[in-house]
């Protein structure tokens, strides 16, 4: 009997057998037989929604180059009426630029006005940048995070410490990176860069690292534990002094900042901009590295 | 004519339209992800030729004496592309790992046949 | 000297869009994944002509370096290297099933 279904079964979905027949043969189908006739309907219908999924392929081709064409020409024909490319006399710089430009050295401290904006006049929005990307690591820690009794054995043939060109290159190139890095952070106020892209690059040392000597090793360095002591100590810090500027800078409440500008130009100045820029950067070479921890090992330890 | 003149926020324009392409006709994950990392160029590559004044310094200015807004680039847009690079980063890692999740589960990367598996009873 | 450097940042602006179209259309997904690494890396020069330093700094630690890591690290995790984009249904592998 089931076979005979079976074969049955075979025929409708070549199309020599209906239903029909099978009724007028055997006059009552038991429960569990009536069950497997669905099987072939459900197949129709998928095949049907095959077709239709192709249909709406097409439709979904025709209309994306028309809103892409659409949008291209829109766009295009913005630009033709923009202010100029390298003009002088845009509307983009008004005075609120020329503030920060001639005032900023004097209020904030910071001889790279770039870092002054946005460690000191835009902290804020800097705070929940950091945040972005705090919360960016922990939705891929529980994306990707996943626990495994034993060691994991290197799955390929893709050791770097036995491939000699990367090998001395790495060696020489790591220290160089990480002294760069470290630079780029504390002169953040005086030279080009700051915090994100001296944390960038230092977590790029650090990716280094991981990838030539091994995770193993690396972990060493910075462990799962260190990783979120630094990221959460950074960001608390940020907060806490932060606070203490936004209550501290109002001048009508009658308290004033002990933290000063100093002298514009040495290492130690700019008030709270040194110690946010290393803040920042300690939080965006977390992200960094643990992005490239959890996606090569699946943790961070 | 304006549109030769302003070629730099042209060209924006044109990365960010191949993105925007890329990202709506390409039907592997990882190419559509790239596609919206090329918007996001398009958009910082707008943002910051709109700062840019020609012969003018990049605005780190002495440590001592009068300085003079004139001599200085527009600082403003390139504090904003500044914080939008790193964050692009995590948008697209964040990406990846749903993606990585999404081929887990259905073993293919292209999203008619994720659609269908989702949707036409097939597992 | 102000001519020559509109040439190069024309032949800047012109190898970016080269490299887009080139990601954009290249078949293999790791193709396109080295033509977009390439594409920051010349994304980074041209923050540099326009006298935003850290702009180059981050760019080329970030887009160049971080960015086409993570793209190179799913694409070991999901054994596509060598495959094409149009690759249908691969067999279950051993790797990710491990994972689960």
């Amino acid at each position: 009997m089931k076979t005979d279904l079976f074969a049955h079964l075979k025929e409708w979905e070549e199309g020599n057998w209906t239903p029909d027949q099978g009724q007028a043969e055997a006059s009552s189908l038991g429960p569990r037989e009536e069950k497997e006739i669905k099987e072939p309907k459900k197949k129709i219908i998928r095949s049907l929604e095959k077709k239709e999924l192709h249909i709406s392929a097409v439709q979904y081709r025709v209309i994306s180059v028309i809103v892409c064409l659409i949008l291209s020409l829109v766009l295009i024909g913005t630009v033709n009426f923009l202010p100029g490319f390298a003009d002088e006399d845009t509307p983009t710089t008004n005075e609120v630029y020329e503030h920060y430009i001639e005032e900023g050295r004097d209020q904030t401290g910071a001889v790279n006005t770039v870092a002054g904006m946005i460690l000191d006049y835009r902290a804020f929005d800097t705070l929940g940048e950091s945040f972005v990307l705090f919360t960016a690591t922990v939705a891929v820690l529980l994306l990707l995070e996943y626990k495994k009794e034993g060691k994991k054995k290197r799955e390929d043939g893709l050791d770097y410490r036995l491939d000699p060109i990367v090998y001395a290159l790495a060696k020489f190139l790591i220290p160089i990176i990480l002294v760069v890095g470290i630079y780029i952070l504390f002169n953040g106020h005086l030279s080009p860069g700051g915090g994100f892209s001296g944390g960038a690059v230092l977590g790029g040392g650090f990716i280094l690292y991981a990838m030539v000597f091994g995770e193993e090793k690396a972990v060493r360095v910075l462990s799962e534990k260190t990783v979120k002591i630094v990221s959460i100590a950074s960001l608390s810090f940020y907060c806490l002094a932060k606070s203490y500027s936004f209550f501290t800078g109002n001048e009508f409440n009658g308290v004033h900042s002990v933290i000063g500008p100093g002298n514009p130009g040495d290492l130690l100045s700019g008030g709270l901009i040194l110690p946010l820029n290393l803040a920042v950067g300690f939080v965006v070479c977390c992200t960094m590295y643990s992005f490239y921890m959890l996606f090569k090992r699946g943790r961070l330890d | 004519m304006n549109l030769l003149h302003n070629y730099e926020e042209l060209v924006a324009m044109i990365l960010f339209a191949i993105g925007f392409t890329m990202l709506v006709f390409s039907r592997n994950l990882i190419k559509k992800i790239m596609g919206l990392n090329i918007m996001d160029t398009g958009v910082f590559l707008f943002l910051a030729s709109m700062g840019y004044v020609a012969g003018k310094e990049t605005p780190i200015v002495p440590p001592t004496g009068q300085v003079e807004a004139g001599d200085y680039i527009n600082l403003i847009p390139s504090g904003l592309v500044l914080t939008g690079i790193v964050v692009s980063v995590s948008v697209s890692a964040l990406m990846l790992a749903l993606t990585v999740q999404l081929y887990k589960r259905y073993h293919t990367l292209n999203l008619d046949e994720i659609y269908l598996k989702a949707y036409g009873g097939e597992k | 000297m102000e001519q020559f450097i509109a040439v190069v940042r024309i032949l800047l602006l012109l190898s970016l869009i080269i490299c887009a179209v080139a990601t954009a259309l290249s078949k293999r997904v790791m193709q396109a994944l080295i033509i977009f690494t390439c594409y920051s890396l010349i994304m980074s020069v041209l923050w540099l002509l326009l006298r935003s330093p850290d702009l180059a700094i981050t760019e080329a630690a970030v887009g160049a370096g971080v960015d086409g890591v993570l793209f190179f690290l799913t694409l070991r995790k999901l054994h596509l290297i060598d495959k094409d984009e149009e690759e249908a249904i691969p067999e279950e592998e051993e790797g990710v099933k491990d994972e689960n």
